[in-house]
């Protein structure tokens, strides 16, 4: 995915100073061999690996959201074509618009808090001395190595109800007594609370490393004749760094909505340390619970191809910028 | 990774405000060193605390986790924690899970790297019809949640019998990782220059030896990132294993994690947070080994998965 970051060939947004992998951006157009048989042949493999996995269940996909696919069909009773009554029965459902509702809150409170956190953490590591740096990028990294499912559980502990360190410590040391046996996942907000906190925490390395990478890419003479013209870091950044690493931050802000909104295994595994399901769905459980814990197979298989459609509109613009920018 | 590798070369920016900075005062930058300088403290301390949590609490004996008094270092150290998830026979099996993760892993991880750099070659190196057409469908695929498509990649895979199989999920796994690492090697590829093959053929080699003899070398930076990345998803990947591979013998270590919990109820956090420990070790060890191959755009797609 990132590696468009990388492949862009915009000038300023290359990653890395050593350009390992984008072509110069004047290269002369490359020659490419007319292969005859041979490309077609290099590509089988992969071809076949994603059309079984992908195209064909994609397919089944969308003739599924238009039959009434329950566990009965699974064990074999022919489906029944209802045509557009899964996606009526969703779109007038209050329950689905929550979840739309809930899912778009959480995603855009988590990009716009790891995006303002990972570009402040880089613009902090740009002015840090030696060791301060190597001591926040060793943080940083062990942060970003955690896999999702042990951070989740790991943070649930910390936030356990009776012996968590959050509530021992509000307790003891703050002297805050309505903290004792203070459960934090029942209530939906303070779920998506420690939510947030478990996905930010997760997510600000990777913008951080990024934006730093981009950062260190910003031509010094540019910044040296700006501040001899006596402008302010707020400007500075304004309007020389911010136009620079324009596409860098495209790049990282689609990507940031797109896994936010895809968000699983974080909600998945505090639903199941102590949060409420039907008040903290959002649309990966949501679909999760619809069709493998409560067999509407059709019913979510509509819900998945709106979801689909939701995303692919939301990652147009970067399909297109890509298309656009790069040397296909 | 640049965002590693550069902390050795002097950074521009960071030049460009010291020479202001002697001019308007050193006392000023002195202050501003001291206050970046706490933040970044801060900043570490609450990236590696969860980290450093699981595994204090791991080592400690269970009747002390669930005591009033915080213990912040193990004091009481204790390998009961992981005696327990190990050999415990009443509990869900660490060890056919860890084999299982293994397995699914390596496989993907070289199935998907050799079939994406067949594809990467087609790509750059050859002029056919529906080339573009092919890029553009990699570029939309990865654009497609595995989430809603669980439902139907398990019909599909009971239609095969290759539920609670390693073979299943590890197809499932390279298509998953393939369209990331075929766009990569792409651009690797890309800057292999043509004309080095060429000389190799010229001295006698075939095409199918110069690609090898020549380009293949060449890609190792991509071919370790790329392949990092497709470890990365494989080894914690929740929820299609969740789904397809549910038998006790067929779970992967997330499942088993999952499971491992769910058993243990809230009661034994400490196994729990052993458990935990044994999941993350692999993956921050060898991020650690190999981050500083990699250029920092290819990790960070990699990463989050």
């Amino acid at each position: 995915m990132s590696s468009n970051i990388v492949a862009m060939d915009a000038a300023p947004t290359a990653i890395d100073g050593e350009r390992m992998t984008a072509p110069a951006p004047a290269a002369k157009p490359r020659r490419r061999r007319p292969g005859g048989f041979t490309p077609y042949a290099l590509l089988v493999p992969s071809l076949v690996i994603l059309i079984a996995i992908v195209g064909w269940p994609l397919f089944q996909l969308i003739i599924m959201s238009f039959q009434k696919f329950g566990r009965a069909q699974v064990f074999g009773a022919p489906p029944e074509f209802v045509w557009f009554d899964n996606y009526t029965k969703i779109l007038t459902d209050p329950t689905f618009w929550q979840v739309v509702a809930r899912s778009l809150a959480f995603a855009a409170v988590c990009v716009v808090l790891t995006m303002v956190l990972g570009t402040l953490i880089a613009l902090m590591m740009m002015r840090l001395g030696k060791f301060f740096r190597l001591l926040l990028t060793v943080g940083l990294l062990l942060a970003w190595a955690m896999p999702a499912l042990t951070a989740t559980i790991v943070w649930g502990w910390i936030f356990d109800t009776d012996y968590g360190v959050i509530n021992n410590v509000l307790v003891n040391l703050f002297g805050l007594t309505d903290f004792t046996q203070h459960s934090w996942l029942i209530n939906p907000l303070s779920f998506f609370l420690v939510a947030a906190v478990v996905v930010i925490w997760g997510a600000v390395p990777f913008v951080a490393f990024t934006v730093y990478a981009g950062l260190t890419q910003v031509p010094d003479e540019v910044l040296e004749a700006a501040q001899l013209d006596g402008t302010s870091y707020v400007q500075r950044f304004r309007f020389i760094i911010v136009p620079y690493l324009r596409s860098i931050f495209v790049v990282v802000i689609i990507l940031q909505v797109i896994w936010d909104l895809r968000v699983f295994t974080q909600i998945f595994a505090l639903q199941g340390i102590g949060g409420i399901k039907e008040q903290t769905n959002v649309l990966g459980t949501y679909i999760y619970s619809v069709s493998i814990a409560g067999g509407e197979y059709g019913t979510g298989g509509a819900i998945a191809v709106i979801v689909v459609i939701l995303l692919m509109a939301i990652s147009i613009y970067y399909v297109r910028q890509t298309i656009k920018e790069e040397d296909l | 990774m640049s965002a590693i590798t550069a902390t050795a070369r002097p950074t521009a920016a960071g030049a460009a405000i010291d020479t202001t900075a002697r001019r308007t005062g050193a006392g000023k930058k002195r202050a501003t060193t001291v206050v970046l300088s706490i933040l970044a403290v801060i900043v570490f301390l609450f990236s590696v605390f969860p980290v450093y949590w699981m595994i204090n609490t791991s080592f400690q004996p269970n009747n002390q986790v669930r005591a009033r008094v915080l213990h912040f270092w193990p004091d009481n150290f204790t390998l009961r924690n992981y005696g327990t998830v190990l050999f415990d026979q009443n509990r869900a099996q660490f060890g056919p899970a860890f084999m299982n993760s293994i397995l699914v892993t390596i496989l993907t991880v070289a199935i998907a790297l050799v079939f994406a750099f067949l594809a990467a070659l087609a790509v750059t190196r050859f002029r056919f019809k529906s080339r573009k057409a092919f890029i553009i469908a990699i570029l939309i695929v990865q654009m497609i949640p595995g989430e809603a498509m669980i439902v139907s990649i398990f019909r599909v895979l009971d239609g095969w019998s290759l539920l609670n199989s390693i073979g299943g999920l590890t197809i499932v796994y390279v298509a998953t990782v393939l369209p990331f690492t075929i766009w990569t090697l792409r651009g690797f590829v890309n800057g292999v220059p043509a004309e080095l093959e060429e000389a190799g053929m010229i001295d006698g080699l075939s095409r199918t030896g110069a690609f090898w003899k020549i380009t293949f070398p060449l890609l190792a930076p991509g071919l370790v990132a790329t392949g990092v990345f497709g470890f990365i998803q494989a080894w914690n990947e929740f929820l299609l294993a969740l789904v397809v591979n549910a038998r006790p013998e067929a779970m992967t270590l997330p499942v088993w994690l999952r499971t491992f919990q769910t058993l243990t109820g809230t009661t034994n956090w400490a196994a729990i947070m052993a458990g935990s420990t044994l999941m993350a070790i692999p993956v921050i060890v060898f991020f650690l080994l190999v981050q500083g191959r990699m250029t920092s755009g290819l990790v960070s797609g990699a990463v989050k998965g």
